[in-house]
């Protein structure tokens, strides 16, 4: 009974400990689901261990907690005020009175009934649900030092040695079955234990990364942004502890990835980006460090806007603008500084960048930066391998054996393969196997080691090391092993071309190799590659303008549509089409999607259909045929009137309406969330220029835009030509344009009207201030 | 104050070695080889669980290789385990460690090895430091 007394206590601290964050969020948001569910868990788990554990006092108070959270569950009863501290006073209690029971103290009990009477609202009939079975996670853990686990592996490793040991004298002369079957099972024993000793200081990264989904979700979610993740190298496996310390490390840098580079769906597709963002987390082996990239294809990192603020830190500017590029980027480890202007729920908790290289560096480890601005951040962690297990292949080479991480090589062909050929250009050594071409190392030269002759083919190993591949040539292939990798001195790992050391059971000691160090060493560069990529990344880029769909209209027009705006092109029957609740209607994937037109609808049998999206809305448009995508051109003349139609744009010759999107969704979308957009009033527009060329700049930044006030509104923000009237300035914040590049002087705080990215941030931080 | 020496034969001669630089003496077994690492690098072997790497103690010196010597002495460097390889080994015995008499000319490689001398029936030894000896980690003292 006390070992169950003792079980319930741990596992209830533990949760308490992980809840009392939820607990936290949940009095700030009481009708946050989640959180209810968590909490509600916690109290029917302790309601159940209390029943057989016969804890009266326990049982009662999670009892009433449970019910009150079952009826919210419900929505029989709202959770207000009072009820939430009520639940949240029971579950303080609970605590304190499991570390009651395990000092062995006692606590006065009056208090319980009135804690449970705060629960009540006058007089509820208490409906006990009828649940099932409670689930217990058996986390059974002790805490051990990291030195008797390490003396428990090396004194495993030396039962491995001596077992081998025994196996290879009894091999030679005659020996007696039963020996040789004591023997068996001794070595099926060894092998067994070697794997759970192994265990206990090894852990695949993936114990890193398997909460990452989740919390990638989360927090996207709650940032109202959508992201992508993709998590690469879950098997490579690192020391315990190195696990342990990289845990806080990797979750911040996630956020931070999520909350300040990852920008919202209308601002990626204004910059002509997927809405989704990408979020890639990978581990890797190489040389004698792991190395853990976190990349995203954000805003990357704005060195400009740190300095600013460093320098409103009180840092001296010139100074700070006088550092290089990279030092620039370095500043986001300053202390004390928040990249965003306004700190969020999820990244904004005093926790900067600067802990998170100190915890990385406290384990020996460093961060790189590579942020290219607009395009995205890859942040890399390179964590030096104390110890680490990879699955290897084991290649011979002139008489000796090497290791090499199975991760890096794509394949192995041999040199008698039909796909395979191999010619010499110049001094160098060429293999192509089919249609790929790359450079042939020969390991016995790359080593300076004699080819020892033997028959048969030779293997070869094609091996990735990120920025390129090669082909590695052995001797012959001999194993496939799982190693325990350990770094090698400083005199073998300054050869430049070993990862670290190995102990087989063969009892005689193995170097695995770097693959890249190797192709380093033999002169490979493949940074001419890098070259080629970035300029037709370039090239691409030179062609700017927007990437459209030009398609046949209803009407016979031929028009354009921004490429980003269009989720899809689909058919859909001709009797899916519906007028119906004042508009036409279109079914599709059990959906009903608002249909826009211009032409007859009626009377086809089929419809090719643009599935339009803005990340919130969707609006569905019939067109007659899909054409082709085309680039537009910058120059592009205006409509005279708002409309269907935003422009036309010369292609190939042809004029060619370009569909107004902001139109579309603006007169189609069915609305939901657009009354929390800010309003923003543009006033005194006198010329009408305000209203045709910055109102969709705003309305693509997110606002509601008036040029005058339905009764009962109060605009957020006043966007004005010149002095805003009297009554409205009082009212919101104003932002004046001016029409002259230069200010007026000090005193003028006007924005120049061209200036798009000043006149947004005006605008925000207008607002700002107001809610302050 | 007299200090615990380990005497070994080196190349010939005697030197002495601060026994709180060594961990144990042993003999060598097979010895791996690792290409491309410097001459000094005999290889890697295996010590019950454990790699060591194998200095080859000649050479460090700036002597001839002596490929035959099998006995080596133990030592921890920095968070890694070298196996120093010697001829010989005398004697364990408290000394006192000395300073080398003034206008001594050792040679390059032992000068960056000796810190001293100590006295064995009159007959004067030079005292070295290990460390000295482990190369990278040498190299970057010097």
């Amino acid at each position: 009974m006390d070992d169950l007394i003792q079980e319930f206590i741990a596992e209830t601290r533990e949760t308490l400990e992980a809840l009392s964050g939820e607990i936290v969020a949940w009095e700030a948001q009481p009708e946050d689901r989640a959180r209810l569910d968590a909490i509600f868990r916690f109290v029917h788990t302790v309601k159940g261990s209390c029943g057989f554990l016969d804890l009266p006092r326990l049982g009662r108070l999670s009892h009433a907690a449970e019910d009150v959270l079952a009826q919210v569950r419900e929505g029989v009863r709202s959770p207000d005020r009072p009820l939430v501290n009520a639940v949240l006073a029971i579950v303080d209690r609970i605590g304190e009175l499991v570390e009651a029971i395990d000092s062995g103290t006692s606590l006065p009990d009056q208090g319980d009934e009135l804690l449970i009477g705060a629960l009540a609202e006058g007089a509820e009939e208490v409906a006990q649900a009828n649940l099932p079975a409670l689930q217990r996670a058996p986390a059974r853990s002790v805490r051990l030092g990291v030195d008797l686990l390490d003396r428990m592996m090396s004194g495993m490793s030396d039962m491995v040695l001596a077992r081998n040991e025994l196996a290879r004298r009894l091999r030679g002369g005659d020996i007696d079955p039963t020996i040789e079957a004591a023997l068996e099972r001794l070595s099926l024993t060894v092998g067994e234990m070697r794997d759970t000793v192994t265990r206990t200081r090894m852990q695949k990264i993936d114990a890193l990364f398997s909460a990452l989904p989740r919390m990638v979700r989360d927090t996207a979610a709650g940032l109202g942004k959508s992201v992508l993740l993709q998590v690469e190298g879950s098997d490579v496996e690192l020391d315990r502890e190195m696990i342990e310390m990289m845990r806080d490390p990797l979750v911040h840098i996630v956020r931070n990835s999520i909350d300040h580079g990852i920008e919202s769906p209308v601002e990626r597709r204004a910059a002509g980006k997927r809405e989704n963002g990408r979020l890639t987390v990978s581990a890797r082996q190489s040389g004698n460090q792991i190395i853990i990239e976190i990349s995203d294809d954000g805003r990357g990192i704005d060195s400009e806007k740190l300095i600013r603020k460093l320098a409103a830190n009180g840092r001296d500017e010139t100074r700070l603008r006088a550092l290089s590029e990279r030092a620039k980027l370095d500043l986001v480890f300053e202390p004390g500084l928040s990249s965003k202007d306004e700190v969020s729920e999820v990244s904004g908790r005093g926790v900067g960048m600067d802990i998170v290289r100190a915890a990385i560096e406290q384990i020996g480890g460093r961060v790189d930066l590579d942020s290219i601005p607009g395009k995205g951040l890859k942040l890399a962690i390179h964590v030096p391998l104390t110890l680490s297990i990879i699955s290897a292949i084991v290649v011979g080479a002139g008489g000796q054996r090497f290791a090499i991480s199975r991760q890096a090589i794509e394949e192995i062909v041999t040199d008698h393969g039909e796909a395979i050929r191999i010619d010499t250009i110049g001094g160098a050594q060429v293999l192509s196997v089919r249609g790929r071409r790359m450079p042939l190392l020969n390991l016995c030269e790359v080593l300076g080691l004699k080819r020892v002759e033997h028959n048969g083919p030779r293997m070869i190993s094609i091996v990735n090391i990120g920025e390129g591949s090669y082909a590695l040539a052995a001797d012959m292939v001999l194993d496939n092993e799982e190693l325990v990798i350990k770094p090698a001195s400083p005199a073998v790992m300054s050869t430049g071309v070993y990862a670290g050391q190995t102990l087989p059971d063969s009892g005689l000691p193995m170097l695995l190799l770097d693959c890249a160090g190797i192709a380093h060493v033999a002169g490979l560069d493949f940074s001419r590659d890098d070259d080629q990529v970035q300029d037709d990344d370039e090239v691409a880029d030179a062609v700017t303008g927007i990437p459209a769909l030009l398609f046949i209209d209803l009407d016979g027009a031929r028009r354009a549509v921004p490429l980003a705006a269009v989720d899809r092109v689909e058919q859909v029957e001709g009797s899916s089409v519906r007028f119906a609740a004042g508009r036409h209607r279109v079914t599709i994937d059990g959906r009903i999607l608002p249909l826009a037109a211009q032409g007859e609808i009626a009377g086809r049998d089929r419809l090719n259909v643009l599935r339009l999206k803005d990340g919130a809305n969707e609006v569905s448009y019939a067109i007659d045929e899909a054409l082709d995508i085309i680039t537009l051109p910058e120059e592009l003349v205006p409509a005279r009137a708002p409309g269907p139609i935003a422009g036309v744009a010369l292609i190939d010759d042809e004029q060619v309406e370009l569909l107004d999107i902001l139109w579309v969704f603006d007169e189609h979308a069915d609305r939901e969330s657009e009354e929390h957009a800010p309003l923003c009033l543009i006033a005194g527009d006198r010329d009408g220029w305000m209203a045709s060329f910055v109102r969709p700049l705003l309305e693509t930044a997110g606002y509601r835009v008036a040029t005058q006030l339905s009764p009962g509104e109060t605009p957020s923000v006043v966007l004005s030509a010149d002095e805003a009237p009297a009554d409205l300035a009082s009212k919101a914040p104003v932002v004046r344009l001016r029409s002259r590049r230069a200010a007026a002087g000090a005193g003028d705080d006007s924005v120049y009207r061209y200036d798009r990215a000043g006149l947004l941030s005006a605008l925000e931080a207008r607002m700002a201030g107001k809610g302050r | 104050m007299t200090h615990l020496y380990l005497i070994a034969q080196l190349a010939g001669r005697a030197v002495a070695i601060d026994s709180d630089q060594v961990e144990s003496v042993v003999d060598i077994g097979e010895v791996t080889q690792v290409p491309l690492a410097s001459q000094h690098v005999r290889g890697l072997a295996a010590l019950r669980s454990r790699v060591v790497t194998v200095v080859d103690t000649h050479t460090a010196l700036g002597l001839d290789s002596s490929r035959e010597a099998r006995r080596a002495v133990i030592t921890h460097v920095d968070g890694h385990h070298y196996a120093l390889l010697v001829d010989a080994l005398d004697d364990v015995a408290p000394f006192e460690l000395l300073p080398l008499a003034g206008g001594v000319a050792l040679g390059s490689a032992w000068q960056r090895a000796g810190r001293g001398i100590v006295e064995r029936d009159g007959e004067p030894i030079l005292a070295i430091d290990l460390a000295a000896l482990v190369p990278g980690y040498s190299a970057a003292l010097n």
